[in-house]
């Protein structure tokens, strides 16, 4: 529905590398039914070596099932039906992550991508100890190892985010849940990927300790130098850690710029609701509106521009023509009418 | 006249193998009819405690609850009434309270017309008919869910998250109650519904003069929506006072790293590498888990407080803090104070007065 | 692991169904729920019409030892009764026995567990403790040697001595699921409403434990007529009860497997076989049908995880 556009008049002015790592196009996930969920509908994303690209947008905008397409972790009934998944490595290989199966995605899996989930309970065996799930990360992925090796790398991991190595001996049920996130960081970094996958990492925990595990991860990418994809619906946090941003909506990316540019000046009117949303801490009391209504149905066939309906600024096309991701000129791409030269003449009316 | 007061409130649980652990310590506080009070926490900090507590679910250690507006011919006057079923008919139709999850706070198999007219049958001295159904309506209508007539047929997994949470208000409303306790009532919800959802609170509030106890670990919205708040850390209140000055002159380090925790968008990329600099100079290889670790006496936040001093080790008074207002400035004062030894200027300057650890 | 992932998928589309085009659509789809009801459907029509048609199935007649014939379908018995007649009569015996013990014990259990689990305190271990022991005590032996003492072993006294013996189990599953439930936030509200006891146990907790009172139920009268079968066979029911474990009694004690005799004890075996079925089978299209929807109330999370955002997986 949507032409992929958008990412190839990317511009390279915000310094960083454009080394890419991983780059996803045209990807449609869709989860069976009787009416069919489109949960992701043909979105295209580059993930460049050494940086954070921030998703974020409401529950049920398709942001985690992206996740999961990138990682080759979607299981029945949802369900990868459009689109390329390709990894470049260092030496200049490129993986088409779909061509990976059995033993070869399993490796892919810890050596080049890990995932960090919202709740580490579900991530860590209840019943074993920390060591030794660590230990079985090693003895899959690197046969070679020794058991002192094994061993000491382990709390070599511990201690790199900040827990006592004794704990290796406890269980998970024994560590809060800040500890938790931060030992399942440390089993995600174990092989040294390039890749992690941070899926509402901090959600469930307080705003300290949400602060201590940023700050952690922070110093650990400058260390280690991975990429990471980090997903939230706190767009606040995400305009701090990551570098570019994409702001997804009813399965589709409809902003996609570095993240001050976001802070400064968004473009889209649901970015701008998002923002708006976070009421300011120190800032001067005002009315304060979110964003009325619902986000539409995937399952109903999508006419016009989704969020349409929920928008300050619709106007006449917005209704019957869904907005291409397009970059205007000097820009960075953008889903909007508002933003595009076609409309001049509405939007420089009907616009903010 | 206070709705609630709520004086030296204690609440101990009984842990595994007999030991107990003091959730909620010597809490006090009033709420007056038409404002809004936040308490603010994180997780631990004994405010859910506090809610379950003042619900009646949990029953107190020690302290008073005194619960007004409630007709003296009620009995209801004084405490928690014990037993007498018209006492505490009175006392869950004067307080109600808004839960978290809205996805747990109704029965899945039941629909929101059930939900809300059991309240009107037991309270508001409805009897079924017509007129009960047209109340249901009403109270739909009041909490912007339209058209009523639908929503009330519908069942729980049929509707949003956000639209859910106003049913569960519309149903805390339903009694007529006095005093709303609010617990993280927007916290599982969307970021962009949050604000609509406490704009309805606080239009609520101020139409039906409610006095609400607004819980959360959320301080922005606790200063934009209340004009009173109080941090709890560990089961005790370590600062109070009026919305803005506990934002933007905090007094206790705790609210200080609060405040400065949370994500804000409008703070520059230079300055937050800057402070991240910072905080990452402080950071000791293993702190995580002495932080983490629980103490008993003195301080509780000393653990974490980046100025510890000896004196810490014993429990800081309730103290102004700003330097000439009233101090001990306790149940329900106007006053902004904190339970901090930085504010008590013989404590900082004679660090040998209790040491002993 | 595999099981949470199996669960949690299958919700979103169930959902959606169930939603979608009501949940009679739905029931109709489940081809379990299909061929169990009409397995069961068939042997309650038998049991209500059947014995119309025929007057005294313990008739004895002339014609013994006969196979199937035209005159008697099932052929006939050493003293010459017929079979059919008697498999046809003997389900109304059968089905009256398996749905009042399974009635009786379901109650038990909703009680004992229900109530237990929502008391909580010394009332709910002192209930715990008797389910427990009435778990562990084996049943059947059981039931064998009270059988043995009641004296009188009609309809009634067979159908209170197997209901007391088997709600045990039920009990337990029902105290687990009341204990989980009880501290639910709707059922704080309806708490924080003062809402009566009563009401909050029969009104907002019992329902959500509908599929599973349902489901014990079925199981319970599984166990009841073969316990049934069981002690008829062992020849611990009063011979003037008919049922098919009478039968399978008589065929037993003339030696018809010997005698190969099998048209007399295959029908009543086969019938109790297939009854059986029947109501497993509406068992599983049931769960079928009503867990993914609970399972949505239990889990917001997953749910919306289910629904839109993705798949719990082990990395």
């Amino acid at each position: 529905m949507i032409p992929s556009t958008g990412t190839e008049t990317r511009d390279d002015s915000s310094g960083l590398g454009t080394d890419l790592v991983l780059r996803a196009s045209n990807v449609s996930v869709e989860y069976a039914g009787s009416r069919p969920t489109r949960a992701v509908r043909e979105v295209s994303l580059e993930l460049r070596r050494g940086e954070v690209l921030g998703i974020v947008g409401e529950s049920g905008c398709g942001k985690s099932t992206f996740a999961y397409a990138l990682t080759r972790m979607l299981r029945p009934p949802a369900r990868m039906t459009a689109g390329v998944v390709e990894y470049y490595g260092r030496d200049g290989e490129v993986i088409d992550l779909a061509a990976l199966s059995g033993d070869r995605l399993r490796e892919f899996r810890w050596n080049k991508i890990s995932m960090v989930f919202q709740s580490a309970m579900n991530a860590l065996n209840p019943v074993t100890g920390i060591g030794s799930q660590m230990d079985d990360i090693f003895r899959t992925h690197r046969p070679g190892m020794d058991k002192a090796a094994r061993r000491a790398r382990a709390g070599q991991l511990l201690e790199m985010v900040g827990i006592d190595p004794r704990r290796l001996r406890s269980f998970p049920h024994e560590l809060s849940g800040g500890m938790r996130q931060r030992v399942v960081i440390a089993m995600a970094l174990a092989l040294e990927p390039e890749i992690v996958v941070m899926d509402e990492p901090t959600t469930a925990l307080d705003v300290l300790v949400q602060r201590e595990i940023l700050d952690e991860v922070e110093r650990l990418r400058a260390e280690l130098g991975f990429s990471v994809v980090f997903i939230t619906h706190d767009l606040a946090l995400l305009l701090e850690i990551s570098d570019r941003l994409a702001v997804m909506y009813a399965g589709q990316v409809v902003e996609y710029a570095p993240a001050e540019q976001v802070a400064t000046e968004p473009l889209h009117p649901y970015t701008r609701g998002l923002l708006r949303s976070f009421p300011d801490l120190r800032g001067q009391r005002r009315e304060m509106h979110g964003i009325p209504g619902n986000p539409p149905d995937l399952r109903e066939a999508l006419v016009g521009c989704p969020f349409a309906p929920r928008c300050e600024s619709v106007f006449e096309p917005c209704r019957e023509i869904t907005p291409p991701l397009r970059a205007p000129a000097g820009g960075w791409p953008v889903a909007c009418h508002l933003h595009d030269p076609a409309h001049d003449d509405y939007s420089s009316e009907g616009g903010r | 006249m206070s709705a609630l007061t709520v004086t030296d409130l204690t609440v101990d649980y009984r842990q595994r193998g007999g030991s107990r652990f003091r959730a909620v310590d010597a809490l006090s506080f009033a709420l007056e009819p038409g404002q809004t009070l936040a308490l603010v926490g994180e997780s631990g900090s004994g405010k859910s405690t506090v809610v379950r507590t003042l619900s009646r679910f949990v029953k107190p250690s020690a302290g008073e609850i005194l619960l007004r507006g409630v007709d003296a011919a009620d009995g209801v006057e004084r405490g928690l009434p014990r037993g007498r079923r018209a006492k505490r008919k009175a006392y869950h139709k004067t307080m109600q309270l808004v839960f978290q999850d809205p996805f747990a706070s109704l029965n899945p198999m039941h629909t929101v017309a059930h939900h809300l007219r059991r309240p009107l049958l037991l309270h508001g001295g409805h009897r079924r008919g017509p007129k009960l159904e047209a109340a249901v309506l009403d109270l739909l209508r009041s909490v912007n869910l339209t058209p009523a007539e639908d929503v009330a047929r519908k069942h729980p997994h049929e509707l949003s998250g956000g639209q859910r949470q106003r049913v569960a208000i519309a149903r805390a409303l339903a009694t007529d109650p006095k005093v709303l306790l609010a617990d993280e009532p927007v916290s599982m919800l969307d970021v962009s519904i949050r604000l609509e959802i406490l704009n309805l609170l606080d239009r609520l509030k101020q139409d039906r003069d409610l006095a609400l106890l607004y819980v959360t670990h959320d301080l922005a919205t606790a200063r934009h929506f209340s004009s009173q708040i109080m941090v709890m850390y560990r089961g005790e209140v370590v600062e109070r006072g009026p919305s803005d000055q506990v934002i933007l002159h905090p007094a206790h380090p705790y609210t200080r790293m609060l405040a400065a925790a949370a994500p804000d968008p409008t703070v520059s990329r230079a300055a937050l590498a800057e402070a991240r600099a910072q905080r990452a100079a402080l950071r000791d290889t293993r702190a995580a888990e002495h932080r983490e670790s629980v103490l008993d006496q003195g301080c509780r936040f000393r653990s974490r407080c980046p100025f510890a001093m000896p004196v810490c080790a014993t429990r800081p008074p309730d103290l102004p803090a700003v330097k000439g207002s009233v101090p001990g400035a306790g149940a329900g004062g106007a006053g902004h104070a904190a339970r901090c030894w930085l504010l008590d200027e013989s404590a900082a300057a004679a660090p040998a007065a209790d040491s002993a650890d | 692991m595999p099981a949470t992932v199996t669960t949690q998928l299958v919700e979103a589309p169930a959902e959606a169904a169930v939603r979608g085009s009501g949940v009679l659509r739905t029931a109709l789809r489940s081809r379990r729920l299909i061929a169990g009801l009409c397995i069961v459907g068939f042997f309650v029509l038998l049991g209500v019409v059947g014995p119309l048609f025929f007057g005294n199935p313990n008739l004895v007649g002339t014609v013994q030892h006969a196979g199937p014939s035209a005159a008697h379908w099932f052929g006939t018995t050493d003293i010459g009764q017929d079979v059919f007649a008697q498999t046809v009569v003997g389900a109304r015996a059968t089905l009256e026995i398996g749905a009042a013990a399974g009635l009786i014990a379901t109650v038990v259990s909703v009680v004992i567990g229900i109530g237990g689990g929502y008391a909580g305190g010394w009332v709910d271990e002192a209930l715990a403790l008797l389910s427990n022991v009435a778990l562990v005590i084996p049943t059947l032996p059981l039931v064998i040697v009270v059988a043995a003492f009641v004296k009188n072993t009609g309809l009634l006294p067979t159908v209170f001595v197997i209901a007391l013996t088997s709600w045990a189990a039920s009990a337990r599953v029902l105290r687990g699921q009341t204990l989980s439930i009880r501290n639910r936030d709707y059922v704080l509200a309806s708490k924080a409403l003062g809402e009566p006891v009563w009401r909050i146990v029969l009104v907002e907790i019992m329902p959500n434990e509908l599929p599973i009172i349902v489901s014990q139920y079925l199981f319970a009268m599984i166990f009841a007529i073969l316990a049934q079968a069981g002690l008829a066979f062992l020849g611990l029911q009063s011979p003037d009860l008919l049922t098919w474990g009478n039968t399978l009694y008589f065929a037993q004690n003339a030696q018809a497997l010997s005698s190969g005799d099998w048209w007399w004890f295959a029908p009543p075996g086969l019938c109790i076989a297939l009854l059986g079925a029947g109501l497993a089978l509406i068992n599983f299209g049931l769960d079928e049908l009503l867990n993914p929807r609970l399972r949505v109330y239990r889990e917001p999370r997953a749910r919306r995880a289910a629904r839109a955002d993705g798949t719990e997986t082990g990395q």
